[in-house]
C-alpha cells in the first residue's frame, strides 16, 4: 500500500486526576483517504483520544503531527485550522436555525451570503450524495438529518480529517446504510475518516483499518480484511468471552399486563404515545424497538404511574391464582368487593357464600389464609400513582432510561439507594438501614459490583456498576413485571451480558420482562416478541425469532413515511 | 520544524480536577484562605490608618474574646446564627432557596412582642411565655409556608417569593411600631413583661437551645424518613416521583419546619435578648445564615464552626474599627467581604488544581 500519512499521534497520554488514565502512551497513524475505526468498550478512552485531536482536551504528554509537522491544538478552532473536524455524539446545532444557517454559523473571514452558502453546500451534497433540505429548521429534523447537517458543517469548513463519535448509535439500519455510502464517497475523494464505535459489525462493514483500545492502552491496529469479529472482541475485552444470549422458549405464559388504546400527551399537547395496545405475558421478554424518542419513555412511564395518560386502559393481572387473600395490601372493603365479583374459593376449591358469614368470621378466614383467589386478580392501573401501585402490593419494577436522574440518587451511597423504593415500610419515623445494608452487600457480591464499599456514592461508580445497582434493586423486589429502558446503554460487553443474563433469569422465573432497546441485533437475540414503535404508534409486533433487521427498520420509520404523524 | 506561526505552545495554564484529596490538605487550604484573607484585610485596613498589622490582629481578637462579657456575647450571637442556619438547612437540602430567613425571624419576633405588649401586666408571665412561643413558631411557619405552597402548586420562584416576604415582614413591623408607640418616636421601649427567666446567666438559654436543635436537626436529616425524603427531593424531583414521594407535600412540610425554627429564633430575640423589636431585629441573620450553611456544605455539625467563625470576624471587626478609628463601617464590611471571598474561592482549589506549562528543560528531560 502506498499511502501518505496525514495524521500521526505519538505517545499520547492523558490522565484525569491521578487515578484515571484515559490514554496511556497511544501512538497511531491515519492515512489519507481511508476510513479508520477506533474500536473499544465504553470508557476505554477512544472519545478522549479523539477529543485531543479535535482540540477539546489537551494531552498531558505526547505529540500530534499533521503531514509530518508537529502541531499544537488548543481549541476546536485550532483543529479547524489544521482541517480537522469532529462530529460529536450530542449534536451542537441551533434548533431554530435552518440547516444552511447552522452550516454557515461561525465561519470567519467571509461575508454572510446565504445564497452563496446554499450553493456551496448543494455542491458538496451532490458530490458526496447527501440528501438534505437546506431550508428546513433543525427542530423539524430527524436525528439522521441533524447528523447530516453536522457533517456538512465540518466539510464546509474544509476539513480533510473527519472524526465521527458513535455516528450510528441513533440511526435506523436504512439510515446507517446511506450514511456509510456517503462516508465511502468521501473516502474516495481523499478525505480521512475516523469513526469511534463499539459495534463490531459496522467496523467490519465500513472501515479499512481498525484500531483497538482497551482501558486506555493501544492494543493493535489491523487491516479489517485480515481480522474477524471474534478476534476484535477478544482484543477489546482482553479475554475470550461467549457472546451468545441463551434464549429459552417461553413456558406457560400468563397474561400479566394488557394495554389498550393508551394515549399520552406531552405538555405541548402532542400525542407522544398514540393509541397503543399490546399485551405482555409472564415468562417472556417483550422487546420494544423504535427510533429514539418514539414514545418508548412515555409508554413505560405511563405504565409505572408517572404520566397521566389521556385515555386508554391499563389492566394488570396480579399473580394471585390459588393464593390466599390477606389484609396486608387490602382493606376489608376491597375484599368484599372482590367477593361480590365472585373472585374467591375456599381451600377445597368450592365457592364461598359470603352472605352467610359475619364480618368477624370473614376477617378470621382471611387471617387464617382460607380465602383463596380463583384466578389472577384484575387490577385497573388507571390514575394510580407509583405509591398507590406499590401499596396495592403490585410488584412492578422499572429500570428507567435516566439511571442517575430517576432510578437512583447520584449523591447517595449504595445503601441509601437500596431503600429508595422501600424506606416507607414500618411505622417508625426513623429509617431502617439494616435491611438495605444487607441488600446492598448481597447485590455487590452477587452482581460483582466494582465499588470500594457499600457507602460509596453511586455517582462515583462506572456506568456498568451503576446499572448493576439499579437492576439489582429492581430485581430484588421480586417483580411480576420488569420494565427496562435501554438497560445496557453505555455498558461494557461483560456488564451488558450480565444484564442480559439477569433478564433471561427473570423471564425463566415467570416474570414478564419488557425490554426497550436500541441495538437491533440484541433485541432480536434476546426478545421473544418485538413491538415496534414509530411516532408514538405501534407499527407492528413481530416474532423475534423469525423477523429480520430490515423488517424492523422499515417498521421503525413506517408511519413517518406515510406522513401519518401530525 | 517550529515554523508554524505562534501556536506551537501549549496552553499556559490548565485546570485539572482532583479526584481525591486528603483531609489534611483541605484543612491546609482553608487555613491558607482564612489567614490570607485576614492578612489582606489587615493590609487594606493599614492603608487607611496609621496602625499596623499587629494592632489589627490584636483588636480582632480583643473584639471577640476581650472580656468575659464579650466572650459570652460571641457565643450567644453564634448560637443565634446557628439557629438561623438550622432553619435554612432543611430547605437548602431540598434545594429550596429560602432567602426569607430575615422575614421569618422578624414575624416570629413580632408575634412574641405582640403577646408581650397586649397581655403584659394582665396575665402572668408563665402564661404569656408559652403563648409567645406558640405565636412565634406559628408566625414563622406561616411566613415560610406561603411561598412553599405557591412553589408546590404553581411552581413559582421560591427565591424571589421569600425575598419579597422579607419586605412585607419589615413593613408589618414598622406598622405595628407606629401603632404601639404613641409618642411617635418610632422606637419601642423594652417591655418588662413576658421576659424569659435566665438560666445560669442571661446568655446561656439560646446557646443551649440552638445546640440542642442542631443535634436534633442532624438526626432528623440523617436518620428520619422525612430527612430522607428531603434529600431525594433535593437531589432529583424525577427520582422522587419515580418512587412515589409526594413532592408538594414534602416541600410544604419542610418549609413549615424551616419557618418554625426561624420563628423560634425570633422568639428568643424578643423574649430573652431584646425585649423589643425594630425592623433590623433579625440582624440580617437570614442572609448571614446562608453563608454559614453553604460554607459548611450543609453539614449541621460543620455549621457550628462556620457560625462561630462568621460571628468572630464580625465581632472582631467592630473592635478593629474602633482601634483604627474608622468613622463608618464600610471598611470593616469590605474586610469581612474579603475574608468570606477568600474562603469561598478556596473551595475551587479543593476540587481543582492548576497545571502550569512545563519548562522547556523538563520536557527535554522526559
Amino acid at each position: 500500500m502506498n499511502k501518505t500519512v496525514i495524521l500521526q499521534l505519538k505517545n499520547i497520554t492523558k490522565k484525569f486526576g491521578t487515578k484515571v488514565i484515559a490514554n496511556n502512551n497511544v501512538s497511531l497513524d491515519v492515512y489519507k483517504g481511508e476510513i479508520l475505526s477506533i474500536l473499544g468498550e465504553n470508557g476505554c478512552g477512544k472519545t478522549t483520544l479523539m477529543n485531543m485531536v479535535a482540540g477539546i482536551y489537551y494531552p498531558d504528554s505526547g505529540k500530534i503531527l499533521i503531514n509530518g509537522e508537529e502541531v499544537i491544538i488548543r481549541s476546536p478552532r485550532d483543529a479547524f485550522e489544521h482541517k480537522i473536524g469532529m462530529i460529536h455524539q450530542h449534536f451542537k446545532l441551533i434548533d431554530i436555525f435552518s440547516a444552511a444557517q447552522n452550516v454557515a454559523l461561525g465561519v470567519e473571514g467571509e461575508k454572510f451570503n446565504l445564497k452563496e452558502v446554499n450553493n456551496r453546500i448543494k455542491e458538496m451534497a451532490k458530490k458526496y450524495g447527501f440528501n438534505i433540505n437546506l431550508d428546513k429548521k433543525i427542530y423539524e429534523m430527524s436525528v439522521s438529518e441533524k447528523q447530516t447537517v453536522e457533517i456538512l458543517k465540518v466539510l464546509y469548513r474544509g476539513a480533510d480529517i473527519l472524526i465521527l463519535d458513535e455516528p450510528t448509535a441513533v440511526l435506523t439500519p436504512q439510515e446507517i446504510r446511506s450514511l456509510f455510502k456517503v462516508l465511502s464517497a468521501m473516502r474516495d475523494d481523499g478525505k480521512s475518516i475516523i469513526i469511534i464505535t463499539h459495534k463490531l459489525n459496522e467496523v467490519m462493514e465500513i472501515s479499512d483499518r481498525v484500531t483497538v483500545l482497551r482501558k486506555g492502552d493501544h492494543i493493535a491496529t489491523v487491516n479489517t480484511s485480515e481480522t474477524s469479529e471474534k478476534e476484535l472482541t477478544e482484543m477489546m475485552v482482553g479475554e475470550k468471552i461467549d457472546l451468545n444470549i441463551n434464549r429459552t422458549e417461553p413456558k406457560n405464559s400468563k397474561l400479566r399486563l394488557s394495554v389498550s388504546n393508551l394515549t399520552v400527551k406531552n405538555p405541548d399537547g402532542y400525542n407522544v404515545v398514540d393509541n397503543v395496545s399490546f399485551e405482555a405475558f409472564g415468562g417472556e421478554i417483550l422487546g420494544i424497538a423504535g427510533i429514539a424518542g418514539s414514545g418508548q419513555k412515555e409508554l413505560l412511564e405511563a405504565i409505572a404511574g408517572l404520566n397521566n395518560y389521556e385515555n386508554g386502559k391499563l389492566i394488570y393481572y396480579h399473580p394471585k391464582k390459588n393464593k390466599p387473600v390477606s389484609f396486608f395490601h387490602k382493606t376489608y372493603k376491597r375484599v368484599m368487593e372482590l367477593a361480590n365479583e365472585n373472585a374467591f374459593i375456599d381451600e377445597k376449591g368450592n365457592d364461598i357464600d359470603f352472605t352467610k358469614l359475619t364480618k368477624k368470621e370473614i376477617k378470621e378466614l382471611v387471617n387464617s389464609e382460607k380465602i383463596i383467589f380463583k384466578e389472577d386478580e384484575v387490577i385497573d392501573l388507571k390514575d394510580k400513582t407509583p405509591r398507590e401501585i406499590r401499596e396495592l402490593g403490585i410488584r412492578l419494577s422499572f429500570v428507567p432510561e435516566d439511571r442517575l436522574g430517576m432510578g437512583l440518587v447520584g449523591n447517595m451511597d449504595i445503601v441509601d439507594n437500596m431503600m429508595l423504593r422501600s424506606y416507607r415500610k414500618g411505622k417508625s419515623v426513623f429509617l431502617d438501614r439494616k435491611r438495605p445494608q444487607d441488600l446492598a452487600d448481597r447485590i455487590i457480591e452477587e452482581l460483582k459490583v466494582n465499588t470500594p464499599d457499600s457507602h460509596t456514592a453511586v455517582r462515583k461508580l462506572s456506568g456498568g456498576n451503576v446499572q448493576k445497582v439499579l437492576v439489582g434493586r429492581e430485581i430484588a423486589a421480586a417483580p411480576a413485571i420488569l420494565m427496562t429502558a435501554y438497560p445496557v446503554r453505555g455498558l461494557d460487553i461483560n456488564s451488558s451480558y450480565t444484564i442480559y443474563n439477569l433478564l433471561n433469569e427473570q423471564k425463566q422465573k415467570g416474570v414478564s420482562v419488557i425490554f426497550v432497546g436500541e441495538d437491533l441485533d440484541v433485541l432480536m437475540a434476546l426478545s421473544d416478541r418485538i413491538l415496534v414503535l414509530s411516532g408514538g404508534k405501534v407499527s407492528g409486533i413481530v416474532d423475534a425469532r423469525t423477523t429480520t433487521k430490515d423488517e424492523i427498520g422499515l417498521l421503525m420509520v413506517q408511519s413517518k413515511e406515510n406522513g401519518v404523524t401530525e | 520544524m517550529k515554523k508554524n506561526k505562534n501556536n506551537l505552545k501549549e496552553p499556559f495554564v490548565r485546570i485539572v480536577k482532583r479526584d481525591n484529596i486528603k483531609i489534611q490538605k483541605i484543612i491546609l487550604i482553608y487555613s491558607i484562605a482564612i489567614v490570607g484573607g485576614l492578612l489582606l484585610s489587615g493590609f487594606i485596613s493599614m492603608m487607611f490608618s496609621d496602625k499596623n498589622l499587629v494592632d489589627f490582629f490584636q483588636s480582632l481578637f480583643t473584639g471577640a474574646f476581650g472580656s468575659e462579657r464579650k466572650f459570652w456575647l460571641l457565643l450567644q450571637d453564634t448560637s443565634l446564627l446557628l439557629g438561623t442556619s438550622m432553619a435554612l438547612l432543611p430547605a437548602f437540602k431540598m434545594k429550596f432557596w429560602n432567602l426569607g430567613g430575615n422575614g421569618q425571624i422578624l414575624v416570629g419576633c413580632l408575634a412574641a412582642i405582640a403577646c408581650m405588649f397586649y397581655l403584659g401586666g394582665k396575665v402572668d408571665d408563665f402564661v404569656i411565655i408559652p403563648l409567645m412561643l406558640i405565636a412565634s413558631v406559628t408566625a414563622g411557619a406561616i411566613w415560610a409556608a406561603i411561598p412553599a405552597i405557591f412553589k408546590a402548586k404553581f411552581n413559582t420562584n421560591e427565591s424571589l417569593f421569600t425575598l419579597m416576604m422579607n419586605y412585607i415582614a419589615q413593613s408589618l413591623v414598622s406598622l405595628c411600631i407606629t401603632i404601639w408607640v404613641k409618642s411617635g418616636s418610632g422606637v419601642l421601649a423594652p417591655i418588662a413583661y413576658g421576659n424569659i427567666p435566665d438560666i445560669g446567666n442571661k446568655y446561656l438559654l439560646p446557646i443551649i437551645l440552638f445546640v440542642v436543635i442542631t443535634v436534633l436537626m442532624h438526626v432528623y436529616l440523617r436518620s428520619s424518613k422525612h430527612g430522607y425524603e428531603i434529600s431525594v427531593v433535593g437531589e432529583s424531583i424525577n427520582t422522587a416521583k419515580y418512587v412515589g414521594i409526594r413532592v408538594d407535600k414534602v416541600i410544604i412540610r419542610t418549609m413549615i419546619l424551616s419557618g418554625a425554627i426561624a420563628g423560634l429564633v425570633g422568639f428568643v430575640l424578643a423574649g430573652s435578648i431584646n425585649h423589643t423589636i425594630s425592623t433590623a431585629s433579625a440582624n440580617n441573620m437570614g442572609f448571614t445564615g446562608i453563608m454559614a450553611t453553604w460554607l459548611a456544605t450543609f453539614n449541621p455539625l460543620m455549621i457550628i464552626l462556620t457560625s462561630f467563625f462568621i460571628t468572630f470576624i464580625s465581632k472582631g471587626m467592630v473592635e478593629v474599627r474602633k482601634t483604627f478609628m474608622f468613622t463608618n463601617d464600610s471598611i470593616s464590611n469590605i474586610v469581612v467581604g474579603i475574608v468570606y471571598f477568600a474562603v469561598i474561592i478556596c473551595s475551587f482549589f479543593i476540587n481543582y488544581k492548576l497545571v502550569f506549562r512545563k519548562k522547556e528543560k523538563e520536557e527535554i528531560k522526559k
